[in-house]
């Protein structure tokens, strides 16, 4: 049976440490968890359990929510911290659990064209939504 | 290490229903009738256990998150992570259960 210190000693060098970047990661999930616990919490009450949760949600429910600033800024926040977060987490996934080079570039780069894509489309339906312009809305 | 595992597990589960759930918020942009259409998918009782299944990942995640959080910055916190991982997965069933009441009631009562 292999003891933790073995591998330790087998793949770390006793100088190395980890890159600024790893630790800044290793921060960055900590506190956008900290955020994301009350924005997500929030969002689930609201959407799911409180006021006949998911039973009221149609466009109309959506147009009047994004009618205003508060809940624009509130679902972007919400969108932001949860794509990066969540991609993060993929990354240390797949950096833990496929050794192969080849394998973490093909699956690291869709993760981050993924990521990107869909960042990228929520941001426009969040910021460029305006009901008045629908057919049959507003 | 099941709580690493739940962790890594749920954290997947709920990303990729972050990219769903992006999709189908998009389609507010083509109009009340494609949106209308797909929001009816998720009240409907297939769709309906899925999301207590996502309530009970988002908690347990975001409450394993809180006890990841006390041990990595209260010194002492290692010492007691017996006690921390109980109280994770008990809060993370005095949270759930309410919640998927009131989300599964409707299917049972209209």
């Amino acid at each position: 049976m292999t003891t933790v210190p073995e591998v330790y000693d087998k793949h770390f060098k006793p100088e190395s440490s980890p890159s600024n970047w790893e630790v800044w990661s290793w921060f960055f999930m900590r506190i956008s968890g900290i955020v994301l616990l009350f924005l997500v919490m929030g969002h689930m009450a609201i959407m799911h359990v409180f006021g006949e949760g998911v039973e009221r949600i149609d466009f109309e429910f959506v147009a009047k929510r994004w009618d205003g600033v508060f809940w624009r800024t509130y679902d972007f926040l919400l969108l932001a911290l949860s794509m990066l977060h969540g991609a993060n987490g993929a990354r240390m996934v797949i950096e833990d659990h496929f050794r192969k080079a080849g394998w973490r570039a093909v699956l690291k780069t869709s993760l981050y064209a993924l990521t990107f894509i869909f960042f990228a489309l929520g941001s426009i339906v969040i910021f460029t939504f305006d009901a008045s312009q629908m057919p049959g809305g507003g | 290490m099941w709580s690493w595992i739940f962790h890594r597990g749920s954290g997947l589960a709920v990303l990729g229903f972050l990219f769903l759930h992006i999709l189908d918020t998009s389609l507010v942009g083509l109009g009340p009738e494609h949106y209308n259409k797909f929001v009816k998918l998720y009240q409907g009782p297939i769709f309906r256990p899925l999301e207590v299944l996502l309530m009970a990942f988002v908690i347990f995640h975001s409450l394993n998150g809180v006890r990841i959080l006390i041990v990595d910055f209260w010194p002492k916190g290692a010492r007691y992570q017996q006690q921390l991982t109980r109280g994770v997965g008990l809060l993370t069933l005095a949270l759930f259960l309410p919640a998927a009441f009131f989300m599964l009631r409707p299917l049972f009562v209209s």
